[in-house]
């Protein structure tokens, strides 16, 4: 008998179809990895399983028995937990306290601590996960308060666990540790759906693969039936010759050069020199100090020493608004929180950057405004109803490109790209990385971070490795080797 | 997902429902009080209106920020103080000199909070509340505790009189919702503006200045504070130094019922207008219905509570 059966599942949000009879099946002890774009209807058909969403149509089965799951509530009574991208812990609480949020063990009116922290002791030892539950939730790291996340879905008698992209935000370290966990909880004869973009990820850990496309249920494979080509081409439904079109480009002279920055425990006399036309990638653990040494060079924080010499001459940038009157430009690692006004249209937010050169005195000129709005929307594809959509209506990958546009139209010298295709689909994911060929092709330079050790070692004319805040090592286009990186990533640990 | 493609009922309510709410209220009054739509009283409801008007629009700018100015109702008290101190006729300083002082008491007092809110990092809550408390007691001591009557009458035609027939309170009014409109619409420190409100660390990263755009707002509040304390004093002819007392409850009630989401980021000038004159209306028609004042204020907390409510409803429901 199956854990889990989804049947023909319907869903419409107004008069919009977003699942068209999509079918699910979920085996005992398996993990089953749910793809497609973003946009594919992943998240709702996870929404309608936990009783976020209610389906329009369509049957649901656990163990083989017909059920309704009109609320989040009667899910977690099913047996169905879901361990979100975005966590949603409450910081200020104790990982006990919140493993036990809204079922409290008590003695008579009172809550019974003792067995409280006992009882998640013994929890958190049963996952071989080492953290104090006396803690508070909001002191730990990403990775430890997805655990916590696990472990209530555990202590919950969760038989379904849903992750949405848990490794979006972790270091390769705690990938392995959430993979063995999730091996034991398969070993247990848990189901396990999981949900992420990694490639490489879906066919190490996965057994069964579901496609969905515009919300269709596109097929089902056993993994190792199925090869990653086939598979994109199924996601996107056409045929991607190349997933990294990197293209040669002539390398000029010195760009960037930056000289012994430091700043705290962030980061310890690092240097390096980006050239013209050369795409440099910076890779690292998460926590190696890239995005903070990005922060610096950009204005956002100031670093306790170093120098930046820029296109020849020595420059002290204090505030962003001085980086990006030099032609640096910065597109941040994460673009809601620190990228993209939501709330504003899409053409506001491609001008947010560039109101000065369209403005004369105060005053906006509102037609080259305009102008400019829809030729970025044109040349970057963004999928929009218009510049006055508001951004946070967009799918990842638009909303990346909006970003994009943002700065494109600054036409920067230099562009910080921290994570430029997290979480955002493969189509769109392709349609950047030609961005980027095209854009250094004109003699700009780009400093691309990423975590993505494939999309490095694809896009990168060097690489600068850093390991705990220095410098572990440089690669040459030609030498990029998957364990000689990571080898480097750890010499400072 | 193409939801913004086809009409909407409940879209369009969300939008536009507080004009219909405007529209329904004033029908409502005409039908129980035929004085109501007349002219006459339609001028004398919105020189009640102009300086919870200015207040109002003045709130819009801190509340597009994400913040909120609790001083205003002070700060119309200390200005209105200050310019009556000035105005009168025994000082024989010009009516337009003793405007200015009044402004700039406001003005100033707006910077403070300014300063104190973005470069010293103290909560908008706690340093306008603070504010309200200084500025208060500033106009107390300034006049000890007494009416200051006996202003010039140049002054006093500051809120007194009338260009034509449209008395000049309206005319400012009038004329700072133009000058705002084209601040926050037409020019790029509106559009900062927005920004700053709806994600700072964004506009940040984008080169703008986010502290000086939120000191700025408060620097708007004040001085529109300052001329609605200025018309106060000239329509009630003597510096008074409780007036102006819990004027930043009816603000912040046009702003939010107008649909500026206090969060920041989201929000409308047009919004405020109809806000502040659903206001005035009620006050007026009410006020003609001979409805006790304890029951409108139960009416307005009920307005206020309804139509926030109505727009969360909607917010949760797209």
């Amino acid at each position: 008998m199956n854990l889990l059966e989804m049947k023909a599942i319907e869903k419409s949000f107004n008069t919009v179809k977003v699942l068209h009879g999509v079918d699910f099946t979920l085996r005992r002890g398996t993990v089953h990895a749910l793809m497609g774009e973003n946009g594919a209807g992943k998240s709702t058909l996870m929404n309608v399983l936990a009783g976020i969403h209610k389906c329009d149509g369509g049957t649901l089965e656990i163990l083989g028995k017909t059920v309704a799951i009109p609320t989040p509530k009667r899910a977690q009574e099913l047996g169905v937990a879901m361990i979100h991208q975005e966590l949603s812990p409450i910081p200020e609480m104790t990982v006990a306290e919140n493993i036990y949020l809204g079922r409290e063990p008590k003695k008579g009116l009172f809550l019974d601590y003792a067995a409280m922290y006992q009882n998640t002791v013994e929890l958190l030892a049963s996952l071989k996960v080492d953290i104090n539950p006396r803690t508070k939730v909001g002191n730990l790291k990403v990775a430890d308060q997805q655990l916590i996340e696990i472990a209530k879905a555990i202590s919950l008698n969760a038989e379904i666990i849903v992750m949405d992209e848990p490794t979006s935000a972790i270091t390769n370290k705690e990938v392995e540790n959430l993979f063995a966990i999730i091996h034991d909880l398969k070993q247990q004869g848990k189901g396990i759906i999981y949900i992420s973009h990694k490639m490489d990820e879906i066919f190490r850990i996965s057994d069964d693969i579901t496609v969905l496309r515009d919300g269709v249920y596109v097929n089902t494979w056993q993994t190792g039936k199925i090869d990653n080509n086939t598979l994109i081409k199924n996601m996107v439904g056409r045929e991607l010759t190349e997933i990294y079109p990197k293209t040669e480009v002539s390398i000029a002279g010195t760009l960037l050069e930056i000289k012994n920055f430091t700043r705290g425990e962030h980061f310890q006399d690092v240097s390096f020199t980006v050239r013209s036309g050369e795409i440099f990638g910076i890779a690292g653990l998460v926590g190696a100090g890239r995005t903070e040494l990005m922060h610096a060079l950009f204005g956002l924080d100031k670093p306790d020493a170093g120098e930046i010499i820029f296109d020849g001459e020595l420059i002290e940038v204090k505030r962003p608004q001085q980086a990006i009157a030099k032609g640096i430009a910065y597109v941040t690692e994460d673009r809601k929180q620190e990228g993209l006004v939501l709330e504003m249209g899409v053409g506001a937010n491609i001008t947010l950057a560039s109101m000065r050169q369209l403005s004369s005195g105060l005053f906006i000129k509102k037609d080259r405004e305009k102008k400019v709005i829809k030729e970025e929307i044109k040349a970057l594809r963004i999928k929009t109803n218009g510049s006055k959509q508001v951004v946070k209506s967009l799918s990842g990958g638009n909303q990346q490109k909006v970003v994009l546009a943002k700065w494109l139209i600054k036409d920067p010298k230099l562009l910080i790209l921290d994570e430029p295709t997290r979480g955002i689909d493969v189509g769109a994911k392709s349609e950047i990385y030609k961005l980027m060929c095209s854009y250094v092709a004109q003699g700009n330079a780009i400093i691309m971070i990423s975590s993505e050790m494939q999309e490095v070692m694809g896009m990168a004319d060097r690489i600068l490795v850093l390991s705990n805040g220095r410098v572990g090592g440089e690669l040459k286009r030609g030498e990029f080797v998957q364990e000689e990186i990571m080898k480097m990533a750890v010499t400072h640990i | 997902m193409n939801r913004h493609n086809k009409i909407d009922i409940r879209g369009f309510i969300a939008k536009y429902g507080v004009i219909l709410g405007l529209i329904i209220i004033i029908i409502f009054f005409t039908v129980m009080k035929a004085k109501f739509l007349t002219l006459e009283n339609m001028l004398n409801m919105l020189r009640q209106t102009s300086i919870n008007g200015l207040l109002a629009i003045g709130m819009t700018f801190v509340v597009l920020t994400g913040g909120i100015d609790l001083s205003v109702g002070s700060i119309v008290g200390a200005s209105g103080m200050f310019a009556a101190l000035a105005a009168r006729s025994e000082t024989g300083i010009p009516w337009f000199a003793a405007v200015l002082i009044g402004l700039l008491v406001g003005l100033l007092l707006g910077t403070v909070n300014g300063i104190v809110i973005s470069y010293l990092r103290v909560p908008a809550f706690i340093a306008t509340l603070g504010m309200l408390s200084i500025a208060r007691g500033v106009t107390f001591m300034a006049s000890n505790a007494k009416p200051v009557p006996g202003l010039s009458r140049g002054f006093l035609k500051v809120g007194g009189g009338s260009l034509g027939i449209i008395p000049i309170p309206i005319l400012i009014l009038t004329a700072a919702l133009i000058v705002s409109y084209i601040l926050l619409y037409k020019t790029r420190y509106g559009r900062y503006v927005f920004a700053t409100g709806g994600n700072p660390t964004s506009a940040r990263v984008s080169g703008i200045s986010v502290k000086k755009i939120t000191c700025s707002v408060y620097m708007v509040s004040g001085l529109l504070a300052g001329l609605a304390g200025v018309i106060l004093t000239s329509r009630v002819t003597s510096g008074l130094a409780q007036s102006g007392d819990g004027y930043e409850v009816d603000a912040i009630a046009a702003a939010v019922i107008g649909g500026n989401s206090l969060s920041g980021g989201r929000g409308r000038l047009w919004g405020t207008i109809i806000g502040f004159l659903i206001m005035g209306v009620m006050n007026n028609g009410l006020d003609m219905m001979a409805v006790s004042s304890y029951w409108q204020l139960v009416i307005k907390g009920i307005i206020i509570i309804g139509a926030v409510m109505l727009d969360s409803l909607n917010e949760t429901k797209s």
